[in-house]
């Protein structure tokens, strides 16, 4: 052995004592590790079990079927299909733009969407799945599945879509779904889910609680990236309810198209004329399309827009609504896709407001069709009988005021009756003068004007039915005695919606009960419809009035009357000024309508009902800026003879109602 | 030059003596160790022996080859390349380091075939070897002077600094404390730990500057886990969630459903321990810690048993340095510490852990087989 160094043994002991506290520590911290593993896995083990079955089960919600809006024979109006579609997850992705450009030689993807998959992208968790297409064929699925190897995190969805069958010609009413905003949110976490719809207007809007349902829930097991590797059974959710409208999809796709149409043809591009036309106006054809294909030709060959308005077919004892079209309209199943901005822009800023429902949010002067309310105030307050004459002469003075009737050289000699048949403005200037405003108004509020009808539809406008104080409050003025006159013949401050005038028609038609308008389709009501207390031969000479209207000779809708059609129709014109017709105008002559832009045309109204003596359906009609009455009648009667036919309606079947008075044969005479 | 004579400086001991000195129980030991590693990759890859455990276990293999050759060379030759190695791994380190900057995505390893080398952590043994026969020549009055602690210090910060700007805050982390603890074994005073100690804790507003920001993150996320549950928290959370539900005795083996769901992040390598503490529960986690406390123990009892200061230091610098990868990681999947990517030797998959980890067992168990070998403290020669 050999000798130990003294300075060696000083390192050496020092070494010993400090490995010792060395070891010491270690074994320390090794000890504050079991320490943490203790806590961790026996104290707070519970806590931690508990989130990790968190962990691994998600609960998932299973989306309710949204219930179906369905016609009074049972059509689907608003149905649901599958919806193919293709989801994106960027984590499994890796390069999102490579996948995409992969994914296009497969699939059709627009730019914007590419742009606004991108936009999605950056914003959301990058395992969160981002849809890239939807509402894809079994075809492009088929595609894009073969496809997979080379599209990582492309996954193949199926979803429900919302879908609406008759595109724009019903969407005033089904309204649309689209994807819920953030101001939507109620804390429901249905509305969370990604593909889920919710009512934006129309009855989609309205009973968005009802056909929503109840999301059903079950437990999935996931892993950490949100894959499902099991589901377990769960609660199913309760699907929405149907809702059965009162309307005959046949009919209402009839009227629909035939307010388009108005006065032109409907005629296919590719018919010889449309190409002559098309090369005269030098305007691209996209502009001028029709989304079936077809462009509108007038008389004179040239393509014309279609009319813009509303028509509405009301059964005028139950109040059902059979048809309510407004025109233009849009396609609902773009807003389901998901509208670009652009087309959103073009919609807001079309001057045809097709996002308005002009059924019952489109206010227009009722014009002459206001006629019958006057009549009926002044027989009612005894102004005027069944016998008062008046002599139309073209004109009534009131101080220094000249009222025009709309017949130059005047109508001669009137009762209430023919002024009604040939809407002599001047006879109703001296009703309306002898009844005074306050009886108008109050006549007029009794049929359903200046008010809300709370028909089931979001949006509706209650017009306007003006008074002395509505005037003194909200203009400061007083009613001027030349307003009464005006209002006479349904022009100055009066406005109505077009659901108005149908509902104002049929419970003059319907022997004076205040029917209201409805479009979900119930159980018969016990409850008695209330009378409006006006007198029975009152009404009946209004009426005998409206029946001269399309069926006496000089008639103002004479074109209306269907020959050999075993029933008749009645029904009262309104054309409605939109512009001041000034002096040296008139001297000179008024400019034709045809001749002024759209904007300043008259507005064509017609009011109308059949059969004429035992009436049972009424039909409104009104045409924005439509270039006055004449063009509104035959679009009201070939809409009503529709509905004629489509009821199964025979003459012979007709009872005759007790209200209509026994009239001495009609005479041929101005 | 003087030959050295015989009695300082005994005959190399034959093979078959050396072979006898192995410490075979450690070896044994560590097979244990090794094998639940095996078990846990078998595990992780859902009941299979590939992509991970096969792999390991052959490389376990080759690495016991390479503890058993280091165990037998003789330890006065590692004394006298000490440097050697210490500046060859810097050199690399360097390479590396330059190479990385200069390259597009330059590897931080060398291929070894079977292992991966990454030189930062060929480092950290050859920090160990580099201090320990510094160390080796001093005095315990020349350690106690302030002039003899510089080469020491460079010798540690040197390699620390190339590491840091890597950067690898783990890694960096461990070089420094591993030298640190060769600093306190070799006798340095205690009052200068307590003074670098204070300053600095007073420099960790200023160092924090420097940091990167998903360092600063990872700094800010394990102070309070919970505020980003989704984001830089969810690791550390889903790891916390994996141990605490596994309870006193696990979910069972194969089981673990953190783990085998993918909840839990890198399970084969950083985060094996969780899976390990959520399959077998508290008890295996325990007896897991337990295999470890043993193998670190026989470093402690062959470092006392040293006859030579070269010998003490090496033994127990090596097993410092082991001990803090044991710990580090353990405590860094516990929420303990931050998330630094240190790796569990023997069990984490992968090459480079386990290279280091058999080298730095095969220098503890040379110590031993020269246990009783003395060298003088110019090396070879006795000054005295």
């Amino acid at each position: 052995m050999r000798m130990k160094n003294p300075k060696d043994q000083d390192t050496k002991r020092a070494f010993t004592r400090r490995s010792l506290i060395l070891g010491a520590g270690q074994l320390g911290l090794f000890g504050a590790l079991g320490a943490r593993l203790y806590y961790l896995q026996v104290v707070e083990a519970d806590r931690y079990r508990t989130l990790s079955e968190e962990n691994q089960f998600n609960l998932e919600l299973l989306p309710p079927t949204r219930g179906l809006i369905l016609d009074r024979n049972g059509i689907q109006v608003a149905s649901n299909e599958d919806n193919f579609r293709v989801d994106l997850v960027p984590e499994q992705t890796g390069d999102v733009r490579a996948t995409i450009d992969a994914l296009r030689q497969v699939v059709q993807v627009d730019d914007w969407d590419v742009k606004r998959v991108l936009k999605e992208i950056s914003r959301k968790r990058s395992f969160v799945p981002v849809t890239v297409v939807e509402n894809l064929t079994r075809e492009d699925i088929s595609r894009v599945a073969v496809n997979a190897p080379y599209l990582p995190g492309i996954r193949i969805e199926e979803g429900r879509s919302r879908v609406y069958p008759f595109g724009s010609m019903a969407v005033n009413v089904t309204g649309y779904v689209a994807a819920v905003s953030d101001t939507e949110l109620t804390g429901d976490p249905v509305l969370e889910l990604p593909d889920f719809r919710i009512g934006k207007s129309g009855i989609e809007k309205l009973y968005d609680q009802e056909m929503r349902g109840s999301a059903g829930r079950r437990q999935v097991e996931v892993n950490a990236l949100g894959r499902i590797i099991r589901k377990l059974p769960g609660d199913e959710g309760q699907p929405g309810k149907n809702i059965q409208l009162t309307l005959d999809m046949n009919l209402q796709v009839f009227a629909h198209e035939r307010l388009e149409r108005g006065r032109s043809e409907r005629v296919p591009v590719a018919d010889i004329r449309v190409q002559e036309a098309l090369a005269r106006s030098g305007v691209p054809k996209r502009y001028l399309e029709n989304d079936d294909g077809t462009v509108f030709l007038d008389e004179g060959g040239n393509i014309v827009q279609g009319e813009s308005g509303a028509a509405i077919v009301m059964d005028v004892h139950t109040g059902e609504v059979l048809t309510i079209a407004s025109t233009p309209g849009f396609d609902p199943n773009n807003f389901n896709k998901g509208l670009s901005a652009r087309d959103w822009e073009n919609l807001l800023s079309n001057p045809r407001h097709p996002l308005t429902n002009k059924a019952i949010a489109g206010t227009y002067p009722p014009g002459s069709t206001f006629k019958m309310i006057v009549a009926l105030a002044a027989l009612e307050a005894g102004v005027i009988s069944p016998e008062t004459e008046v002599f139309c002469n073209g004109y009534t003075d009131l101080g220094n005021a000249r009222f025009h009737c709309w017949k130059r050289w005047g109508h001669g000699k009137m009762d209430v009756v023919d002024a009604l048949e040939q809407s002599c403005d001047v006879y109703f200037y001296e009703a309306a003068k002898r009844v005074g405003i306050d009886r108008i108004s109050e006549m007029a509020r009794r049929f359903g004007l200046g008010e809300s009808l709370d028909i089931e539809l979001p949006g509706e406008r209650s017009g306007l039915i003006p008074t002395r104080e509505w005037k003194l409050a909200l203009r400061g003025e007083r009613w001027q005695k030349g307003e009464t006159l005006i209002t006479g013949i349904g022009q100055g401050f009066v406005l109505v919606t077009p659901l108005q005038l149908a509902v104002m028609t049929a419970r003059l038609v319907n022997g004076g009960y205040a029917v209201k308008p409805s479009l979900i389709r119930r159980e018969e009501s016990d409850t008695p419809i209330p009378k409006l207390n006006v007198s029975r031969s009152n009404l009946a000479h209004v009426l005998e009035g409206m029946r001269r209207v399309v069926n006496g000779t000089h008639g103002s809708a004479r074109s209306a009357k269907i020959p050999d059609a075993g029933f008749q129709l009645g029904g009262k014109t309104g054309t409605a000024q939109v512009r001041r017709i000034t002096k040296a105008e008139r001297l000179t002559g008024v400019i034709k309508n045809e001749d002024l832009p759209w904007r300043e045309r008259d507005h064509g109204l017609f009011v109308g009902y059949a059969p004429a003596d035992a009436p049972r359906y009424t039909v409104a009609v009104v045409l924005e800026h439509g270039g006055g009455s004449k063009y509104a009648v035959p679009i009201a009667r070939d809409i009503l003879a529709r509905v004629m036919e489509s009821s199964g309606f025979k003459a012979s079947e007709a009872e005759p109602v007790e209200i209509l008075p026994q009239r001495k044969p009609e005479t041929d005479q101005g | 030059m003087d030959m050295p004579s015989n009695s300082l400086n005994p005959p190399e001991l034959t093979l078959g003596i050396k072979l006898q000195q192995i410490n075979w129980g450690l070896i044994l030991l560590l097979t244990l160790i090794a094998s639940v590693g095996f078990a846990m990759l078998y595990s992780a890859a859902n009941g299979s022996w590939t992509p991970w455990a096969m792999r390991q276990a052959i490389r376990f293999g080759v690495g016991l080859v390479i503890t058993l050759g280091i165990a037998l060379i003789d330890l006065r030759f590692l004394m006298r390349w000490s440097y050697g190695f210490y500046f060859l791994s810097l050199g690399l380190l360097g390479v590396v380091e330059i190479a990385g900057e200069i390259g597009m995505g330059a590897q931080r390893w060398i291929d070894l075939g079977v292992f991966r080398l990454q030189p930062s952590e060929l480092m950290k043994l050859a920090l160990v070897l580099a201090l320990a026969r510094y160390f080796h020549r001093q005095t315990y009055e020349e350690v106690g002077r302030i002039r003899s602690l510089f080469v020491p210090l460079v010798l540690v910060f040197a390699p620390a600094v190339l590491v840091l700007r890597q950067p690898d805050l783990g890694t960096a982390g461990m070089i420094i404390l591993g030298g640190g603890a060769m600093f306190f074994l070799a006798g340095v005073r205690i009052w200068k730990f307590v003074t670098i100690l204070v300053l600095g804790l007073s420099a960790i507003p200023i160092g924090w500057q420097f940091l990167h920001n998903y360092q600063k993150n990872r700094i800010l996320t394990f102070l309070n886990p919970e505020n980003d549950p989704l984001g830089a928290g969810y690791h550390i959370l889903q790891s916390k969630i994996a141990l605490g539900s596994g309870g006193l005795f696990g979910k069972g083996f194969l089981q673990g459903s953190q783990s085998h769901l993918n909840f839990l992040p890198e399970k084969q390598t950083d985060f094996i321990f969780t899976m390990l503490a959520e399959e077998l529960g508290l008890a295996g986690a325990m007896f897991l810690i337990l295999l470890y406390v043993l193998a670190l123990a026989y470093g402690f009892a062959i470092a006392l048993r040293c006859s030579s200061q070269f010998g003490r230091l090496l033994a127990l610098g090596t097993t410092t340095t082991l001990f803090l990868y044991v710990f580090i990681n353990i405590a860094m999947v516990m929420g303990l510490i931050p998330v630094v990517g240190v790796p569990l030797p023997l069990i984490s998959y992968g090459g480079t852990a386990m290279l280091t980890a058999m080298i730095g067992f095969g220098l503890v168990i040379n110590c031993y087989v020269h246990r009783d070998i003395a060298i003088g403290r110019q090396g070879f020669e006795d000054d005295d």
